[in-house]
């Protein structure tokens, strides 16, 4: 295979990851004058910023790869639903504080133990775009530790809606960790990609540590979890998010700043 | 949760090594932890800062208005106590 078709193979393994980035970023956006404080406002802010920088730098990256020459802008605003290549975790509705905590819990915790392996990857820059990737889902995996601890060790009440956060965000984690799905083949015999189904243990290990710390426990394993995402088979709030995400760019086309 | 059940924590930011840790602010936070990480999201946004230190705003002693006259207006006519009388080098940027 010629360097150009491995990879297109493997475009669809990069375009999950930025649209992970990005459609989570787009749920923390919304999270912009509804936080418990100001500080937590502007938290939830940078931790979102970050991500829209990731999701930008992976996005440039697929539109080279896969030999369409999109930009960024094409492939965040022109594309439909069934296109995108996002877990359901991300997608999933706005809850309560404690159940976005859980949310940044786990998904911090795999973005940390992704950008980490990919330090390895034999696409260059993919390798730099996890290097500096690593460091601020860092400090996103530190914020949500922070709270889920507060809210965790807190009053009787926060005990228990931390708790019902981390069986509310269960079943969609799963789908983080699954091997299946050519585009992961394709990244894997590339040498590009990280097994998904390896970054599971140092995922884990980060989250149980901190679950243990806040007094709560894990929830039993879900009867049902999500599946489909990377395929591009979405749940119902998808729709929604991108109708308005991708309002302006399709409604005024080409519009500047 | 609302502001008035969250501490105030005054934050002090040093810009670069060298220089000491300045006043820029203050931040709610349930604890000191937590405002040491607010602090970081609010005022070293566009890195402004290499170290930064917080303080629960109740424990700072600080002098009242009432008693400026007493503790401020005397030093007004002691000149002598002013760095006038020699020349400051011109590398001497932080003095």
């Amino acid at each position: 295979m010629s360097e150009k078709e491995t990879g297109a193979a493997y475009s669809a393994y990069v375009l999950g990851l930025a649209d992970d980035a990005l459609i989570y970023s787009h749920r923390l956006g919304e999270w912009l004058t509804w936080a418990p404080a100001l500080e937590e406002d502007m938290a939830l802010a940078n931790v979102s910023l970050d991500l829209i920088g990731q999701a930008r730098s992976l996005l440039t990256h697929v539109g080279s790869l896969d030999g369409t020459g999109r930009s960024e802008d094409d492939l965040a605003y022109l594309r439909d639903e069934r296109d995108f290549r996002n877990v359901h975790l991300v997608e999933q509705r706005r809850g309560d504080f404690g159940q976005e905590m859980a949310r940044m819990l786990w998904f911090s915790a795999y973005q940390k133990a992704l950008y980490a392996a990919l330090a390895d990857s034999a696409d260059e820059q993919l390798r730099a775009i996890a290097a500096k990737a690593h460091k601020e889902v860092r400090y996103h995996h530190d914020h949500a530790a922070q709270w889920v601890v507060r809210l965790g060790d807190g009053t009787q009440e926060s005990h228990e809606r931390m708790q019902a956060a981390l069986t509310w965000v269960a079943p969609f984690v799963d789908e983080l960790f699954d091997d299946s799905g050519a585009a992961v083949a394709a990244a894997v015999t590339a040498g590009v990609g990280a097994l998904p189904s390896s970054l599971r243990s140092p995922a884990q290990a980060s989250v149980e540590a901190v679950v243990a710390e806040a007094t709560l426990t894990m929830p039993a394993t879900p009867k049902w979890h999500s599946r489909g995402g990377r395929e591009g088979v979405h749940s119902e709030p998808l729709g929604f998010l991108l109708a308005e995400m991708q309002y302006l760019p399709r409604s005024v086309p080409g519009a500047r700043w | 949760m609302s502001e008035g059940t969250l501490p105030l924590f005054e934050v002090f930011v040093r810009a670069k090594r060298g220089l000491s840790h300045v006043h820029v602010g203050s931040v709610h936070a349930s604890d000191a932890a937590m405002a040491v990480r607010n602090a970081r999201d609010l005022y070293t946004r566009r890195q402004e800062g290499v170290s930064i230190w917080v303080v629960a705003a109740s424990d700072i002693v600080a002098s009242s208005p009432d008693e400026k006259d007493s503790f401020f207006d005397p030093a007004g006519d002691k000149i002598y106590r002013h760095p006038t009388f020699y020349e400051v080098p011109e590398d001497v940027e932080y003095l």
